[in-house]
């Protein structure tokens, strides 16, 4: 456990920082650019992911559990959201056929 | 209930059992307000969150009392619904009672996930469909930003309670992480998602339309005070030394909001589209209190949310009846209304005027105290902007009124069950008692 502390904190925190920042832009242009509602869920996913990493380093770096402890939540409430979420993809899927967002245009925006 | 096929029970054990949730919460009320933090930290029930878990079930109650005979239409598993907005209901509480930033996130997302299924409960309306993919998708997209910004916020201060963090910002006035503020915007930009304030409010008008009407009135009401209620808190125990850098950010959003919300309003042939779009203006109006941050910040979001709570709720409830009776959702369907219903006209107009802001209803005193509080810190220019957004507002509540007494329409009468009665006269009763009386709640918190 020592020795995973001292790898960890051999990279310095603001690599740790632009790391999950630009991950996490990542999955904001994927949320916004992508079509198809399957790819832009997975471009949460990442979004939340790379929160999950900078907690953690911050986490090591600050010695203080508490955050490595928010990340076992972020994940389970992440799985409700995936559990929650295909099955609203499943049903639009069984109506119209296809998960292009760009069907979901009967009310108007 | 629903597994011993006891339908007809449900309703009376849920409001039986929100009554009991009512009263062992008010009954933890304190005079001074010196609850301590519980559950390791981790939860505070003060003053603030009895006063706001009590709006919430009451609400609650009134839109479940509304449900009576309306869930049988949609499906023949009645029970799952009362499961749900039970469960975002408990959400919601945790929402507004948390000590800790990752109460917080946990509360907030009890309620999201329940809502997602609630907005997409009609399976085969597509309609119904597009909202739960568009508000899942938007909810998700706004839990990530408010999720880096807590993780900011965790990385500057070191912790994630709101003591600690309170400390820091009280300890090192100079040199704030930069880290914080970034924190600090990226959890605005989260938080004004999940109220639907503008530029952050796109979501919302679809999702309101798709939603079953009954869902609307929840989301609107319910989930907007419980959202406005989180915000406030985070802002008010935390980040109220730094006022001086958010409040500019705030203050151009509400404008925005307000504007926003109040002219798209007025292009609208839907009441229910129109109604988004109010929720949308009337999230402006909340923002005051927040943006003038004091030690009256609650009070008036407290009072300004139980005024619009109740007029939204008899608003809804009318345009459910009015679309069984007249198939469409537009205003036309409102025409005539006041020659046949002279009660669903009356309690339709007081809940209009309470909106629209007009003296002797709740919704007035809801906007005095707003305006007072931002006046109190010399923001004359923003009440100059918001009176004058109040005055749109009134064209478009007064075009309901209009259409239900000076214009003819069919002259059937339109049913009213005895349950909407019961909501409608408490709701109408309470909107004038408070408009005439306001310190019956204005001086609790």
């Amino acid at each position: 456990m020592e020795s995973l502390t001292n790898t960890i904190q051999a990279v310095p925190l603001n690599h740790y920082i632009l790391l999950s920042a630009i991950i996490f832009s990542i999955g904001v242009m994927g949320v916004l650019l992508r079509r198809n509602a399957i790819v832009i869920f997975m471009s949460v996913e990442l979004m939340l992911n790379s929160v999950n990493l900078l907690l953690t380093a911050f986490s090591v770096y600050r010695g203080d559990a508490a955050g490595q402890v928010f990340v076992f939540f972020i994940m389970a409430l992440a799985a409700a959201e995936v559990a929650v979420g295909l099955a609203i993809i499943v049903m639009i899927y069984r109506n119209t056929n296809s998960i292009d967002i760009n069907v979901l245009n009967r009310l108007k925006w | 209930m629903g597994l011993y096929k006891a339908q007809k029970a449900l309703l009376p054990v849920t409001v039986l059992g929100l009554l009991v949730a009512l009263g062992t919460a008010v009954m933890q009320w304190t005079e001074k307000n010196e609850a301590a933090p519980m559950y390791s930290g981790m939860m505070l029930f003060n003053n603030f969150s009895i006063a706001f878990s009590a709006i919430s079930i009451v609400s609650t109650i009134l839109i479940l009392l509304l449900s009576k005979g309306y869930f049988e239409k949609i499906s023949n598993h009645i029970a799952e619904y009362y499961a749900i907005i039970l469960f975002s209901l408990a959400g919601i509480i945790v929402m507004v009672s948390y000590h800790n930033l990752s109460m917080m996130f946990i509360g907030i997302e009890i309620m999201s996930v329940s809502l997602y299924i609630l907005a997409g409960i009609r399976k085969n309306d597509f309609a119904s469909n597009e909202a739960a993919l568009k508000y899942f998708l938007m909810g998700a997209f706004s839990t990530g930003f408010l999720l880096f910004g807590i993780a900011l916020i965790y990385g500057s201060s070191g912790s994630f309670d709101l003591e600690g963090i309170r400390t820091y910002v009280a300890g090192n006035p100079q040199n704030i992480d930069p880290l914080f503020y970034t924190g600090i915007l990226l959890i605005i930009v989260g938080m004004c998602f999940k109220v639907g304030a503008a530029p952050f409010h796109f979501w919302t008008p679809d999702v309101y339309e798709g939603a079953p009407s009954l869902i609307t009135a929840y989301m609107s009401t319910v989930v907007k005070v419980a959202g406005f209620a989180a915000f406030l808190r985070l802002f008010s125990a935390c980040f109220l030394l730094m006022a001086d850098f958010w409040t500019p950010v705030l203050l151009v959003i509400t404008i925005v909001t307000l504007f926003i919300g109040n002219i798209t309003a007025l292009y609208q042939q839907s009441f229910k589209r129109m109604m988004a779009f109010s929720s949308i203006s009337h999230a402006g109006y909340l923002m005051f209190a927040i943006v003038a941050i004091g030690a009256a910040s609650a009070n008036s979001i407290f009072v300004y949310a139980t005024a619009y709570s109740i007029a939204s709720i008899v608003a809804f409830g009318s345009l459910i009846l009015v679309r069984q009776h007249s198939g469409t959702d537009n205003f036309e369907g409102f025409n005539g209304l006041a020659k046949h219903n002279p009660f669903l006209a009356f309690v339709l107009t007081v809940s209009m005027l309470s909106l629209a802001g007009i003296p002797l209803t709740a919704g007035f005193i809801g906007k005095f105290y707003m305006f007072t509080g931002a006046l109190s810190q010399y923001k004359v220019w923003l009440v100059i902007i918001a009176v004058i957004n109040a005055i749109i507002s009134i064209f478009y509540y007064f075009r309901v009124i209009i259409a239900m007494y000076f214009r003819s329409g069919d002259d059937a009468e339109v049913a009213i069950p005895a349950y909407y009665k019961l909501v409608f006269g408490f709701s109408a009763l309470a909107t004038i008692v408070i408009g005439i009386y306001p310190t019956l709640i204005s001086a609790l918190i």
